[in-house]
C-alpha cells in the first residue's frame, strides 16, 4: 500500500516533448512509472519516447485510461494546463514547473477544486511511492521501500529526509513535495489524513518551512486525528525578517510565519520536532523502536 | 518586487485613485521648483525609498513655505534613512517626493493582499489609519475589517458595504465614495499581478473624499514578464547589489551578519544548513541557493559573492544531487579555486547523484583547503569548527 499513485497508476505528461519533460518523463518511465502518453499541442499524432502525443488533455484521456498529469509546461501556460486538466477529468495533476504567477494558480486551483481534482505543487519535486511509481523530478535511488510516508515543501529536505531514512535501515511508503509557493495544492491537512489510513505507513516524516500557517493547520489537524508518530524539521530558524528565502512563500512577516512558532505549535500536540535536519533519520529510529 | 510611493501613485493615477497632486525631485533645486508648480500654501517633502516608517525615520516632513522646502530637500536627500523595515544600517534616500499637503478629517487604512489560508485576495481596512497595521492586529483586531474577494465573481456590492458599514461610515455620498475607491483598488491589484498594496493612511477629507496620502505596491516576480510596465519601475539601487549579481547566475543569496558562509541546492536544504551551523554553535554568513543546474561557473560566482563578506572564516558546501550531480559540482569546486582565491577552509559535503565519483575527485586534487564532511551533521560541525579556528 501507499498513497496518491503506485505501480498502476497510469500518468500522461504535458508539455511532454519539451526539454525538461523529455528528460524527467524517460527518467521516470526507468523508474516504472507508466507514464502512457503525453500533451503538447500541435504535436498530436506523433510519438515520444515510443507513447502516443497528442493535442488536448481530454483526447489523452480518452484514449489512455490516464487518471494523472505530470505538468512541465512554461510558466506563462501553466494555470491553463492545470485548468485543462480538471475539465479533462484527471483526478490529480503534478505540476512540477517553477516560477507560475500566483494569480494564474489561484484560478487554477479554484478550478481543479470545482472539477474534484487534486493538485500538487507547483514548484515541488513531484510525487514517488518507493520503487513502484515516480511522478516528478527526484532521484528515484534514493528511495527504498519502508514504512514512512513523508511529506516537504522543499525538494532537496526530501531527499536528505529521505536518504536519512533509508541509512537507518528504513524505507518509504510514499513521499510527497508539495512546494513552496504562496499557493499550493494538496498540502498537510489532506496528505497527513491519507498516511494515517495506509496501513503500511507506520511514521511520517513532515518537513515544513517559514511563511503561511500550513504548519499552524497541520499541528491541529495532528491533534484531533493523527495517531501514527510524526517527526517534523522547519526550515529557516535562522531567517531573518521580511526576507524571501529562495521560495516565494517562505518570507516571514510580522511576527506570523516564523519557525519558533510552527515548532512550537507542533511540539505542543506531541509531534517529535528536530531542530536541524541532520536529525531526521535519528528521530525516525527513535519513534519506530518505541 | 517593490515601488516606490511615487510610482504607486502614478499607477493609482491610471485608476482614477485619488492621490494629492506631486512631483519627484531628483535635486533640492528640483524639490523647490515642484513646489513652485505645485503652490502650495503647504507641502509634504517625501524620502522615497523601499521601505515603510519613512515618516517615524525622518524622512517625511511638512514644510510652510518654500524655504522650508529647500531646507528640508536638503536635510533628506543624501540622508541615510533608518526606519524598523531597513535594519540598522539604515538605506540612502537618492529621491525625494514633493506633494501638497492635503485636508485631513480622517485617517484609515486600506490595503489588499493575497490571504493564502483563503486562497483569494484580501481586502484590508481599519479606522486606526496612520498606524502599524500589524500593531493594530496585535492590540486591537477588533478595529481590522476584512472582506475576501473571490476573483471568480470579482467586486460586489456586498463586498463594498461589508467594507463601508465595518468601517463605520454612515453618510451615503462617503459610503458611494470608499466603495467606488475599493473597487478601483482591487482592479489595480488584479489587472497588475500585485503581491500587496497598501494605503496607509487613506485619507479622509472635509467633503468626504477618500485620498491615498501614501502608496506601497509589491508585485509578483512570477508575474513580471507579463507586466512590463511594472517591469520598468524597478529600482536596482534600492537592492541589494550582491543579490542583484547573484541572481544573473541564477543564484539566490540573502547576506546575513554571521561568519560561515553557505553554499547549498534548494531553498529548504539551504535554510536547513543555516539552522544546522547555528544549532552547533556557529552563526551562518548568508544564504545561497545554487538551483539545479549548478556547474563550474555558477560555484565560483558563489564563491565570489561569499567571499566579497570580510566576515567568512569558513565555507560549508552543502550538496543532496538529485538532477545536479556531484561530480559536476566537485569539478565547479576544483574550478573556482582556480579562478578565484578561495582563502578560508571549505567544507564539502556532497550526497545523492554521483557522489562516490565526487568524493574521488576531490580527493585526487588534494587542495589543503578543502575538508571533506560524511553527512549534514558532520559537515557542519566541522565548519563551525573551522571556523572557530579549532581545525
Amino acid at each position: 500500500m501507499s498513497i496518491l499513485v503506485n505501480k498502476d497508476t497510469k500518468v500522461i505528461v504535458q508539455g511532454f516533448t519539451g526539454g525538461e519533460g523529455t528528460f524527467h518523463a524517460e527518467q521516470c518511465m526507468a523508474y516504472g512509472t507508466q507514464i502512457v502518453g503525453g500533451v503538447t499541442p500541435n504535436k498530436g499524432g506523433m510519438e515520444h519516447l515510443g507513447k502516443p502525443v497528442f493535442n488536448t488533455v481530454q483526447e489523452a484521456v480518452d484514449a489512455t485510461g490516464a487518471t494523472v498529469s505530470m505538468v512541465f509546461v512554461p510558466p506563462a501556460f501553466v494555470g491553463d494546463a492545470v485548468m485543462e486538466a480538471a475539465e479533462a477529468g484527471i483526478e490529480l495533476a503534478v505540476i512540477i514547473t517553477e516560477g507560475a504567477p500566483v494569480k494564474d494558480m489561484q484560478a487554477a486551483k479554484a478550478h481543479a477544486t470545482k472539477h474534484g481534482m487534486m493538485t500538487i505543487g507547483p514548484n515541488c519535486p513531484g510525487v514517488i511511492t518507493a520503487q513502484e511509481c515516480k511522478i516528478g523530478i527526484m532521484p528515484g535511488s534514493i528511495f527504498k521501500k519502508g514504512n514512512v510516508g513523508l511529506i516537504s515543501k522543499s525538494g532537496t529536505l526530501t531527499y536528505e529526509g529521505a536518504n536519512q531514512v533509508c541509512n537507518e535501515g528504513y524505507g518509504i511508503t510514499t513521499a510527497v513535495g508539495i512546494g513552496g509557493d504562496p499557493i499550493i495544492g494538496l498540502s498537510y491537512k489532506q496528505i497527513l489524513p491519507m498516511f494515517e489510513a495506509d496501513p503500511e505507513t507506520e511514521a511520517i516524516v513532515m518537513i515544513g518551512e517559514i511563511g503561511g500557517d500550513l504548519e499552524i493547520q497541520a499541528a491541529k489537524l495532528i491533534k484531533e486525528q493523527i495517531t501514527k508518530p510524526v517527526v517534523a524539521f522547519i526550515a529557516g530558524q535562522t531567517a531573518p525578517k521580511g526576507k524571501t528565502m529562495g521560495h516565494a512563500g517562505a518570507i516571514v512577516s510580522g511576527s506570523a510565519g516564523t519557525a519558533k512558532e510552527k515548532m512550537e505549535a507542533l511540539e505542543a500536540v506531541g509531534v517529535k520536532v528536530v531542530v536541524s535536519p541532520a536529525e531526521i533519520g535519528k528521530a525516525i529510529a527513535e519513534v519506530l523502536k518505541k | 518586487m517593490n515601488v516606490h510611493e511615487y510610482q504607486a501613485k502614478q499607477i493609482f493615477k491610471k485608476y482614477d485613485i485619488p492621490t494629492p497632486k506631486g512631483k519627484l525631485a531628483l535635486s533640492v533645486d528640483e524639490a523647490v521648483e515642484n513646489a513652485k508648480e505645485l503652490g502650495g500654501p503647504i507641502w509634504v517633502v517625501k524620502a522615497q525609498i523601499h521601505a515603510g516608517g519613512r515618516g517615524l525615520g525622518g524622512g517625511v516632513k511638512l514644510a510652510k513655505s518654500l524655504d522650508e522646502v529647500r531646507e528640508l530637500a536638503d536635510e533628506i536627500l543624501g540622508m541615510t534613512l533608518v526606519t524598523h523595515q531597513t535594519g540598522p544600517e539604515g538605506k540612502l534616500v537618492q529621491k525625494l517626493y514633493i506633494e501638497d499637503g492635503a485636508d485631513i478629517k480622517d485617517e484609515l487604512y486600506l490595503s489588499v493582499v493575497l490571504d493564502r489560508k483563503l486562497e483569494m485576495p484580501l481586502i484590508m481596512a481599519s479606522t486606526e489609519g496612520g498606524m502599524d497595521i500589524e500593531t493594530v492586529a496585535e492590540k486591537t483586531p477588533e478595529k481590522i475589517i476584512t472582506v475576501p474577494v473571490d476573483p471568480a465573481i470579482g467586486f460586489q456590492g456586498f463586498h463594498g458595504r461589508k467594507l463601508a458599514f465595518g468601517l463605520g461610515i454612515t453618510d451615503k455620498g462617503e459610503q458611494k465614495n470608499i466603495i467606488t475607491f475599493a473597487k478601483k483598488l482591487y482592479q489595480l491589484y488584479m489587472d497588475n499581478d500585485a503581491e500587496m498594496i497598501e494605503i496607509n493612511p487613506l485619507v479622509k477629507t472635509g467633503s468626504g473624499e477618500f485620498i491615498a496620502l501614501d502608496g506601497k505596491m509589491g508585485f509578483d516576480n512570477s508575474a513580471l514578464g507579463r507586466q512590463p510596465e511594472i517591469a520598468a519601475m524597478r529600482d536596482l539601487s534600492e537592492e541589494d547589489p550582491d543579490e542583484v549579481e547573484a541572481a544573473k547566475y541564477g543564484l539566490s543569496y540573502v547576506a546575513l551578519d554571521g561568519e560561515i558562509g553557505c553554499m547549498v541546492n534548494g531553498a529548504g536544504l539551504a535554510m536547513g544548513t543555516m539552522d544546522t551551523i547555528n544549532h552547533m554553535g556557529g552563526t551562518p554568513a548568508n544564504f545561497l541557493d545554487v538551483g539545479g543546474s549548478a556547474n563550474a561557473e555558477t560555484v565560483a560566482k558563489g564563491f565570489e559573492i561569499i567571499l566579497k563578506n570580510p566576515n567568512v572564516k569558513a565555507i560549508f558546501v552543502n550538496i543532496f544531487g538529485g538532477i545536479v550531480r556531484c561530480d559536476r559540482i566537485a569539478n565547479g569546486i576544483l574550478e573556482a579555486t582556480k579562478i578565484t582565491d578561495v582563502n578560508v577552509p571549505v567544507i564539502v559535503r556532497l550526497d545523492g547523484t554521483n557522489a562516490p565519483e565526487a568524493a574521488v575527485i576531490l580527493q585526487n586534487a588534494n587542495i589543503k583547503n578543502i575538508i571533506v564532511g560524511d553527512d549534514l551533521g558532520d559537515g557542519a560541525m566541522k565548519a563551525v569548527k573551522a571556523a572557530k579556528g579549532e581545525i
